[in-house]
This record gives C-alpha cells, structure tokens and sequence, in this order.
C-alpha cells in the first residue's frame, strides 16, 4: 500500500522539482513532447506516467528518475527547500533540515503539507491562465474589463494630474468616468459568469483532451490489446484515470474499439518487424494492408517506443477540417482547437479522396519533416448517400536518408505562424 | 507632470473601439504636441492608415471587425508602410498576442491598463528612433 502511494505522487513531486527549478509547465511539456494540459494532469496524480515520459521527465529536471517515480527517502527534505527558496526573503536555516525533521516530524509535515497547497494553488492560477488563453470567449470578457480599466486609469489621471482642464472638459472625463465604471460593473459581472459557468473549475479537461491524455500515457500503444484484442479494452479503461466523466468514458472506449480493429487487421507482431525493414516508408507497406493507406499510417503511428521507430505524429481530421484525433510530435505543433495549416497534406488529401500524398513540410522555425496523408470513407457506405471522408496524416522528422522532394513551406496554422507572405494565410 | 513636455511633431492614429479610452488617449497625446486621429473599426483601419499617413500607429489588438494583429500583418507586407512605427495594445494575461505581435514587427507594446506617463514614454521613445522620419514612405 505504502508502495502505491509513493507512486501515486510520482506527478507531485514532478511538479515540486519544476518549480523549485523555476521551469513554467509550458515550457517543460514543450521539451519532453506532451500537451501542457496532459502535464498538468501528470502533475496533479491523475495520470500515472513510466518509460520514456519519466526518462525525459527526469532528465530535463536533471533529477534521478527513482527521484520522481518513488520520491526517495530525501522527499521532505527536498519540499522544505523548496519552501524555503520560494520565500527567497525569509532566511531559513536550509542546513538543518535533517535535523529538523528528526527533532519536529509534525512540524515538518505541517510545513510539508502546506507547501503543498501553495503548489496546489498555484497551480490551479496556471490553469486558469492557460484558460485565458485558450478561451476566446473568456479571452474576450477579460479584455473588456481591462479595457474599461484602462480607460478608468487614464481619464482618472487626467482628471488629477491636469490642473489647468477646463470646466467643459472636466465635465466631459466625469461623464466618461461614470459611463465606463457603469460598463465594468455590467463587464466584470460577465466574466465572473463565465469562471461559474458549469465545467469552468480550472482542472477540468474537455473529454477530448482526457482521452488524448490517456493516449499520450499509453505512447499510443497498447499492448494488452495487441496481444488479446478487444477483449482488454475494459481493463484499459478501468486502469486509467479520470475517465468518470461519461463523456470521456465513450470516447476513449470508442477510439481503443478503432485501435482493436486496426491491431485485428495488421497485427503489431508482424507489422513492427515489417516497417522496420521498410525504414517505416508507409509507401512500402501498403500492399500488407491491402492498399489501406489510412490503416497504414495508423499502425505506425502505434509502433512502441521500443521497436526504434523515429519520433511520428498523427493528425485525423472529418471532412470539415476538424481535427478530431491527434499524437503530438515534438517541434510540429497541431492545434487541439484551432485549425491546422492549410497547406498540410492533411486538407489537399480532402480535395482528392483515395489519392495518397507526400510531402516534406519546411517548418518556420527550421526543422523539416515528412509527411503522408489520405483521405478514405469511414462507416458504412449506402445507395445515394454520400460517404463520411476522415483525412488521416502521418508525420515524421527527415531524416538524413529520407528524399526531401515535394517541399512545402508550411507552418502550425495561421494562428500563431510567423509566415506573414503565405498566400494561404487566413 | 502637471504640465506635459510638448515632443511630438508629427501624426498620430490611434485604432482602438472603446471610445472612452480613444478619447483620453487622444486628449493626452494632443496635450504632448502631436496632431491625434482616432478610428474605431479593425475592418477600415488599413484604409485611414492610407488615407491620414501617420507617423506612429497606436493600435488595439481586439478590435471589432479585425484583429489588431492581422492589420500589423498587412502593414507590414506592404513596402509603404513596413517601417511606420507601431504601438500595440494589449490586455494583460494575453501573452501570446505579445509574442505574435512581436513576431509580426511591432514596434512596442502596452499593456492594459497602463498609465499616461507609460503611453507617453513609448511614444517618445519611437518618435524618437533615428530613422524616424514624419510621414516617410506613407502611401495616402
């Protein structure tokens, strides 16, 4: 029992580490390849992490894995540190902290456990500042009350600071001053209703984000059911956490009946040997899935870390363009809300169903990398109706050996692309 | 700073949709000796960049009809106004349109809510830019 709790805690002391070392959350999800919203849940237990994640983890808070994974015996020592770095002001003796817990064991879980809540906290104020930015709606409210306290600051320093004003003037500022501390009250009242709004607590995932986060945990391979099929699916979904919410629940059964399906069709023992001889070229292995491009780039982007496959994203889309499935590459960003780049193979394969693409994608900020698209009907066809269309993209980091024709000077999506002289720019 | 030191010499327009803030803006730059023109709508600016070629460009990054930034974006495509001197407008908490923004080739920022004296000292220091030059290269 003892065991699982210090394992449970792997994501606390994650975090303890982060912030003793002055990391932002964004910023250390950027270096080891994970959404900072799935760091987020790492770091507040609810995913539990092991592998690779743990490895880049460690080494990119130059830390011992075991550190993390089972706290060491160093754990409360480290979160009085911690603690006391945090109070840079406050000359804690950090020195004796050995002795410390051995003479005041309750005062140093005191201490412990309130470090703890401040962490708690601070967290959930990074959480709800990841929100600003990611809510445009409460992007929006937030700017409206800003705006009206700007417009509050600078009429009200004229009206002190300008001595010679004269009276229409004067009389004109006080009426702007009334009209817009009137607007703030009526403003700051709707943001307030958007932090009330029903899901608005600041740990609160979207179901797509929690099963993404359930597949990044997973390394978007699951052995139990390469090896029995969809009879595992429940144990998986029983195993993972922070699948209570119903919604979340579905999707995540819904999407690992898809990957059981895919394992059914190439199964991961023969698929893994065969990609590897083929240098993971999806072209080459095609005719092993009877000429299902799709099914292709699924599977490998399903390959285990340790069968040696290079780094691969994925990227699934509907026939809106709506990204609505993804495995997240290091150093090529896929929106989770906001669409992708336009030029991505990913849309062009929407223009031709059937047709395989490829292509290398020329990122702004320098890296290159390959990638594979095609859009093929899901679901069951019928008689005059028209098909569902799902694009599906696979992307890897050229490699050295890898051709580098068809190159395209893509980006992430306009929203945050420096490309400002793209034709296909929103 | 119950007098303002006159420095501006040239032309400024202020792009900003909230009508309270415009005014005092405009009120507080006159005051420091610049010629203030002032226009409430994203989906028009570029045309009054055009049409009154300032000197500096105070512009709001959420404006109605178009983005601040899509409006730097195009400036700053266009030879005639790819130098013009750009002040940005932003709301605190939003990080991530500041370092578009500055990505795109603005000039300065501002953070909402700011003080007169912080408007001011901006101005200055890009009216004061050795290059600087009232007007130059403005298509109208």
């Amino acid at each position: 029992m003892a065991e699982a709790r210090r394992t449970d805690l792997t994501g606390s002391r994650i975090r303890e580490r982060r912030l003793a070392r002055g990391i932002k959350q964004g910023t250390l999800a950027e270096t080891v390849g994970v959404s900072p919203s799935y760091l987020n849940l790492i770091e507040h237990n609810h995913r539990r992490i092991g592998g690779k994640l743990l490895l880049e983890l460690a080494r990119a808070l130059k830390v011992e894995p075991s550190v993390l994974s089972e706290g060491a015996e160093a754990g409360v020592s480290e979160v009085l540190d911690a603690a006391a770095r945090a109070q840079g002001g406050v000359a804690a003796e950090t020195d004796r902290i050995d002795e410390l817990a051995a003479r005041f064991p309750g005062w140093t879980a005191l201490i412990a456990a309130q470090e703890g809540r401040a962490r708690d906290l601070e967290g959930q104020i990074e959480a709800l500042r990841d929100r600003l930015g990611q809510d445009p709606a409460l992007a929006e409210a937030m700017h409206e009350v800003l705006s009206s306290v700007a417009a509050i600051r600078s009429t009200a320093d004229i009206l002190v600071r300008e001595a010679d004003l004269d009276a229409a003037w004067r009389g004109r500022f006080h009426r702007n001053l009334h009209e817009e501390a009137e607007r703030l009250s009526a403003r700051a009242t709707g943001l307030l209703a958007q932090f009330e709004a029903p899901g608005a607590d600041a740990a609160a995932a979207a179901p797509e984000e929690t099963v993404e986060a359930m597949f990044e945990a997973a390394g978007h391979h699951f052995p139990e059911i390469e090896a029995q099929g969809a009879g595992a699916i429940a144990m998986i979904l029983a195993r993972a956490a922070g699948l209570d919410e119903p919604r979340a629940r579905a999707m995540a059964e819904r999407r690992l009946r898809d990957y059981a399906a895919d394992a059914a069709r190439l199964p991961m023992a023969e698929f893994a040997p065969a990609a590897k001889a083929a240098a993971y070229d999806p072209a080459a292995l095609v005719e092993r899935a009877a000429g299902d491009v799709a099914l292709v780039l699924r599977r490998l982007a399903h390959l285990p870390v340790e069968s040696g496959a290079p780094d691969r994203g994925l990227a699934i889309c509907d026939a809106s363009g709506a990204l609505i499935q993804r495995r997240r590459l290091p150093g090529f960003p896929i929106p989770r809300v906001a669409p992708g780049c336009p030029l991505w193979p990913l849309y062009r394969a929407l223009t031709r169903p059937g047709q395989a693409e490829a292509a290398v994608l020329d990122m702004p900020r320098g890296p290159r990398f390959r990638a594979w698209a095609v859009a093929q009907p899901v679901g069951g066809a019928g008689f005059g109706a028209a098909p569902l269309m799902h694009a599906t993209m696979l992307v890897m980091p050229l490699g050295a050996d890898m051709p580098g024709a068809g190159l395209i000077e893509a980006g992430p999506g306009c929203q945050s692309c420096p490309r400002a002289a793209c034709a296909a720019r929103r | 700073m119950t007098e303002q030191t006159k420095t501006g010499t040239g032309t400024i327009l202020i792009v900003e949709d909230e009508g309270n803030i415009l005014e005092a803006l405009s009120f507080i730059l006159r005051r420091a000796g610049w010629d203030v023109r002032g226009h409430g709508k994203g989906e028009s600016a570029l045309e009054e960049v055009a049409r009154v070629a300032p000197d500096m460009l105070v512009l709001d990054v959420m404006l109605p009809g178009r983005s601040g930034l899509e409006i730097l974006r195009d400036l700053r495509a266009d030879a005639a106004t790819a130098d013009l001197p750009v002040l940005m407008l932003t709301a605190k908490g939003q990080a991530k349109d500041r370092e578009q923004a500055l990505a795109m080739g603005a000039d300065a920022f501002l953070t909402k809510p700011f003080s007169n004296s912080e408007l001011l000292e901006i101005v200055e220091r890009l009216s004061g830019v050795d290059d600087f030059r009232p007007a130059a290269g403005q298509g109208s």
